[in-house]
């Protein structure tokens, strides 16, 4: 949603001058907008523990809307005092709350939620840097933190208070609340999101209630996520939460869970920004399938139909979760997708980037994998043979060459018979393919030139080119010669 | 139609699924791409009766495949049998619109769209609505999302009843419980309005309009933004301001910034689309707002506008409202923090001159224009200077000339080369508006500097400028001041400054014309032929290949063609093999009678190496008999434009080419060359089938 200039299109070099006027200038405000006027001068109240208990609660009050007073961060220099001000009260409201027994007084919720609100609940700014990566670039810090970060803190304090009534609080705490505070999960600055992952992990413990709502919303967000912003820089802390949230759900597991795992976690494996994520996504799968193993064969199925076909570094942390999941994985389920699993992990060892094929052989070093591999060899190594066979032979990487040397080894010893009868027959294998691929081609040709004696479908095909502005023929040798020949006939 | 009908013994069902199964999802996707010549072989019973119920029933597969399938399947019409058969499509595209992946749903959605014009009225009740019903109430978000696309195309053909039904559905739509499908219904309700009669858009859009634009997600409420400018076009002006305006004025005051910015994006659409009255007394206001806004990408989405937003008020108060509410913002926004905010306005400040004349421009304007050519920023100057053409025609440019040149020589010198790229490109316009005498005077040194610049891409811009210097200011200037400083590169001691000469050469040849060339260029490319590094020596050799249709066949034969040999015989590979290439007269063009000729005997080639020669053989046309000259020939022109034909069969083929071959194969063209000066577009339609 940034603005593209008319000179960016010219050149290229804003990213790397925005860059680095962002090294200059690395925290930024809020978008507050004409939200309230000019910020009114504090003037500092008595201390909470020198009051008088009667007048305790009152002063109490007085000082959370004291704090709805919203300052101006960026400027660094305009009412400095009344920004004290309001960090000291801020401070005294999170001892206050954190130490005290019975200062919850049903009064005093709308107030705490209120002041929670104003401060904490605003429109994330524009992101300084459009193609922020999180992995390369320093995250924008939040300039207000000062008085924010002891706002979160108060909250958090609230709701762990031990007078914390969740019965009142639900009046305020309500979905509009957490749909506010999941929006605020975007924020590019780590430590809020961090702050307000403890929080909503205390609310969904808290609140029953609103526990569906928020699995929802979280969902919502994903999915938004996934098919069409492909931006949130939360992904990884709600990951986390979820983790902890399918760790308790009961047995046998609801379809809306099932739903949530097959149309939710397996497509954010798609997400560009995986490597942020990955840990957090692995572990709510592999939780999933450690309750229900039978989830296991539409897992793998769906994460063999997303496997990178151009990231190499999204392909690593693939093999990496298909490990963790055949760690866990009952003999019987891996039995029903040995085959494909087996066809992807064989394309694997073969991958030209030795790190990938380093990774998928590293399988052979774990022992129950090897059990599985063993108990079902007759399937496994007909898969496996041709890349492992020809991989030994051709592969750049010396490394490679002697880890499939050690894991052609150890499959030989699971069978030799089929091993040795595998490598007889290697060659006509190879042979009958080719002759396939003519076969293939001989038809592909016959199907071309129907097509070509066809108007109607020429006609169509033309339209498209146009269409895409397609530049499908590129010079052709065969076109050369004819211009010579022409060239010297004419000349 | 040979196997119109299909051949059993030749194309069995099974073989063709066999490869629409294939393993190996790239074979899988090849297969697909080419389904319509598989439906082909299997005839349109056969396509109807087994391939369609197959695709149907296998849609779990790799998204890409699914895409193409959705991309195919929207012209498959004719394929199984015509309009009165088209229906037989929908299972597959239905099962394709609920996939999760967008692009396959979109693509899938379109092609709904396309094939729904095929189907009769009848057919579209019968079988279409259905399926937009069943989309619009399916359980997951994504077939509701599908749904959302489709309302409006099949509305205006159906019968009352049904489009009440069909109303219903999008206003339920409308307020899923899911943002996703809210989304999507916000973003077709502008396209909805528009096929509504206009007492609902009244009844039914507008308050769907006021509950999406105060939708709890702002990216809902942004979207709303865009339905308002259509939704606002249709209706009368006496209703606009109780049925439109609130939510324009909440929208433009919304606490999301990427609301706000959707309002600035769309200001132009807004402003036609309420009017000149509600322009002046509420839009005016809301873009000084968001021109001040808080946020720099709102204020620099604004600033975008701020040309055409004027250029649209109403004539008689324009310029009071220029000068008294806009110009003030904008004064501001030249000294605005946010860079961009103030590139977006250096983009655009210089078309207000021509509405606010000479005398405002000089006063007003003028101070802005110079300050924001001193603007620390390389953008914002380099943005400036990109659009002088507009004060050149208010003011002339001899009022900012004495702040230009300081500011064209520093980014003709700015560490970036992007910059400096940037600048060069703009000098062949800077140039014709300065006028000769004061580009010899001042510009002239930079141009020449570029050419020793360390880094290529400037260099080989700096030759395409030279190009375009000569062709603006003709032989004899080059001759004068160009040309000899060119020349004397030869001698330099630095081989890529000599090879620039070489480029220079290439480059220039053909705009000095022939005298130029044979006298003064080739006498130095010859003696270059001996230079002691390979890469200057395989230069000549293209070089020579390249100058080679400028030269008289004269100097061809007796002083080129001798070179050539010896640089043939030479030992470095290289050299040797350009040198060959340039003999073997692959590139030498042929002259025009011949290009004429060879059009006239229909398949031979021709080549079109040069513009000129590309505007002969257009000429060319003209003089040759029609009759003839369309078998080959429909149209021919560049750059890069398309033009619509008639006829039924022809092969279309863009490149980025100055060669062009034409080859008896059709209907494969076949493109040659890749230097890039002008860029064509031909069309051709193959001879006869002999079958």
């Amino acid at each position: 949603m940034s603005a593209i200039s008319a000179s960016e299109k010219v050149d290229g070099f804003t990213r790397k001058s925005m860059r680095k006027a962002q090294k200059q200038r690395k925290s930024q405000g809020s978008s507050q907008y004409r939200t309230q006027s000019a910020p009114v001068e504090l003037s500092p109240l008595p201390q909470l523990k020198d009051a008088p208990s009667t007048e305790q609660q009152e002063l109490f009050t007085q000082k959370l809307q004291q704090c709805c007073m919203l300052f101006d961060f960026l400027d660094s220099v305009t009412d400095l005092k009344s920004k004290e001000i309001k960090r000291a009260t801020l401070n005294e409201l999170v001892d206050y709350v954190s130490t005290n027994r019975g200062v919850l007084v049903e009064t005093a919720y709308p107030e705490i939620t209120d002041m929670i609100c104003t401060n904490i609940f605003r429109t994330l700014p524009p992101s300084e840097n459009p193609d922020f990566d999180p992995e390369e670039d320093e995250p924008t810090l939040e300039a207000s933190w000062p008085h924010i970060q002891l706002v979160y803190e108060f909250l958090l304090r609230f709701l762990e208070n031990p007078d914390f009534q969740p019965s009142i609080a639900k009046r305020y705490i309500d979905q509009k609340f957490v749909l506010q505070l999941l929006e605020l999960f975007d924020s590019e600055d780590p430590r809020e999101r961090d702050f307000l992952k403890t929080i909503l992990h205390r609310i969904y413990g808290k609140f029953l209630g609103l526990r569906a709502f928020i699995r929802k919303q979280i969902n919502n967000i994903f999915l938004r996520f996934i098919y069409e912003t492909e931006h949130f820089n939360g992904v990884a802390e709600l990951l986390e939460i979820l983790g902890s949230i399918i760790n308790g759900f009961a047995l046998p597991l609801k379809a809306e869970h099932k739903q949530f795992l097959m149309k939710v976690l397996i497509p954010l494996h798609t997400a560009k920004a995986l490597s942020l994520f990955h840990a957090q996504l692995a572990y709510c799968v592999v939780q999933f399938l450690e309750k229900d193993p039978t989830l296991t064969e539409p897992v793998i199925r769906g994460l063999l139909k997303f496997w990178p076909k151009t990231c190499s570094q999204k392909e690593v942390m693939f093999l990496g979760e298909i490990e963790e999941i055949l760690d866990v994985i009952e003999p019987t389920q891996f039995k029903k997708i040995q085959e494909p699993l087996f066809k992807q992990i064989s394309k694997c060892v073969a991958n030209p980037h030795f790190q990938v094929a380093e990774r998928a052989l590293y399988f052979w070093n774990n022992e129950y994998i090897l059990s599985l591999i063993e108990e079902n060899i007759d399937k496994i190594l007909p898969i496996m043979f041709g890349s492992l066979y020809r991989i030994s032979k051709e592969h750049w990487n010396p490394t490679i060459v002697a880890l499939v040397y050690n894991v052609l080894k150890t499959l030989m010893e699971m069978n030799c018979t089929l091993f040795d009868e595998l490598t007889s027959s290697y060659k006509a294998d190879r042979q009958r393919e080719k002759k396939k691929e003519q076969e293939r081609d001989e038809l592909w040709k016959q199907l071309e030139e129907l097509r070509l004696s066809n108007p109607t479908l020429v006609h169509g095909q033309n339209r498209k080119i146009l269409k895409n502005n397609n530049p499908r023929y590129g010079p052709s040798d065969s076109s050369w010669d004819n211009e010579g020949k022409t060239c010297s006939q004419l000349g | 139609m040979a196997g119109a009908d299909g051949d059993d013994s030749l194309y069995p069902i099974a073989v063709l699924i066999d490869e629409l199964r294939n393993e190996d999802v790239q074979l899988r996707l090849n297969s697909i791409k080419k389904l319509s010549t598989i439906a082909l072989a299997l005839g349109v019973e056969r396509t109807r009766t087994e391939l369609l119920p197959f695709l149907t029933d296998t849609i779990y597969d790799e998204d890409e495949v699914l895409l193409a399938l959705a991309e195919q399947l929207g012209n498959f019409t004719m394929l199984v049998g015509g309009p009165e058969y088209v229906h037989c499509l929908l299972p597959p595209l239905e099962s394709l619109a609920t996939v999760e992946e967008t692009v396959v749903r979109d693509k899938a959605v379109e092609s709904l769209r396309k094939i729904s014009q095929e189907h009769s009225p009848v057919d579209l009740e019968v079988h279409f609505e259905p399926l937009v019903k069943r989309l619009a109430s399916g359980d997951w978000f994504t077939s509701r999302t599908s749904a959302c696309g489709l309302f409006s195309v099949c509305y205006p053909r159906v019968s009352s009843t049904v489009k009440a039904e069909i109303r219903q559905h999008f206003r339920t739509l409308c307020s899923d419980d899911t943002p996703m499908v809210r989304r999507a219904a916000a973003s077709k309700l502008g396209e909805f309005a528009k096929v509504l009669e206009l007492d609902y858009v009244k009844s039914d859009i507008i308050s769907l309009f006021t509950a999406l634009a105060s939708d709890e997600q702002d990216s809902v409420r942004l979207l709303a933004v865009e339905a308002c400018v259509s939704i606002a076009t249709l209706l009368p002006q006496e209703d606009l301001e109780t049925l439109v305006m609130p939510t324009l004025r909440q929208a433009a005051e919304d606490k999301s910034w990427r609301v706000r910015y959707m309002v600035a994006d769309k200001f132009s659409e807004l402003q036609k689309a309420v009017g000149p009255e509600i322009t002046k007394n509420d839009l005016v206001p809301a873009f000084q707002n968001l021109l001040k806004d808080c946020e720099a990408e709102v204020r620099a989405a604004a600033a975008n506008k701020v040309k055409e937003f004027c250029e649209n008020l109403p004539e008689d108060s324009r310029e009071q409202i220029i000068m008294t509410h806009i110009l003030p913002c904008v004064k501001e926004l030249v000294s605005d923090t946010n860079q961009h905010v103030k590139s977006a306005l250096a983009s655009v400040i210089m078309g207000l001159s021509t509405i606010l004349g000479k005398d405002n421009t000089i006063e007003h304007l003028l101070p802005l224009f110079l300050a924001q050519l001193k603007d620390e920023c390389p953008e914002v100057r380099l943005n400036i200077i990109s659009n002088l053409d507009c004060v050149n025609e208010v003011i002339g440019i001899r009022q900012l000339s004495q702040s230009l040149l300081p500011a064209i020589v520093e980014l003709a010198e700015d560490a970036k080369w992007r910059v400096r790229l940037a600048i060069i490109e703009y000098m062949p316009l800077l140039a014709g508006q300065l006028g000769v005498e004061f580009f010899d005077e001042k510009l002239n040194t930079l141009c020449m500097a570029w050419l020793i610049d360390h880094v290529y891409a400037i260099r080989e811009a700096a030759t395409c400028n030279l190009m375009k210097l000569v062709e603006k200011f003709g032989a004899e200037w080059a001759q004068n001041t160009i040309v000899p400083k060119v020349l004397g590169m030869a001698n330099d001691p630095n081989y890529l400054h000599r090879m620039t000469t070489l480029f220079c050469i290439n480059a220039l040849s053909e705009a000095c014309g022939q005298d130029i060339t044979t006298k003064q260029m080739l006498p130095v490319v010859l003696k270059m032929s001996n230079d002691q590094v390979a890469n200057v020596r395989f230069n000549v050799a293209k070089s020579l290949q390249k100058i080679g249709p400028v030269l008289d066949s004269n100097a061809l034969q007796t002083e080129v063609k001798p070179v050539l040999e010896k640089l043939a015989t030479d030992t470095d590979m290289d050299v040797k093999y350009f040198a060959q290439e340039a003999i073997s007269g692959k590139h030498f063009c042929l002259p025009l009678e011949v290009i004429e000729r060879s059009v006239q005997v229909g398949g031979r080639v021709f080549f079109l190496p040069t513009r000129q020669n590309l505007l002969c053989l257009l000429n060319a046309k003209r003089d040759c008999s029609v009759q003839s000259f369309d078998k080959e020939i429909m149209w021919l022109s560049y750059p890069n434009s398309i033009y619509q034909t008639t006829l039924p069969f022809c092969t279309v083929l863009c490149c980025n080419t100055d060669c062009i071959g034409l080859i008896k194969e059709l209907p494969r063209p076949v493109v040659m060359g890749t230097s890039s000066v002008v860029k064509v577009l031909l069309i051709i339609i193959p001879p006869p089938n002999p079958r």
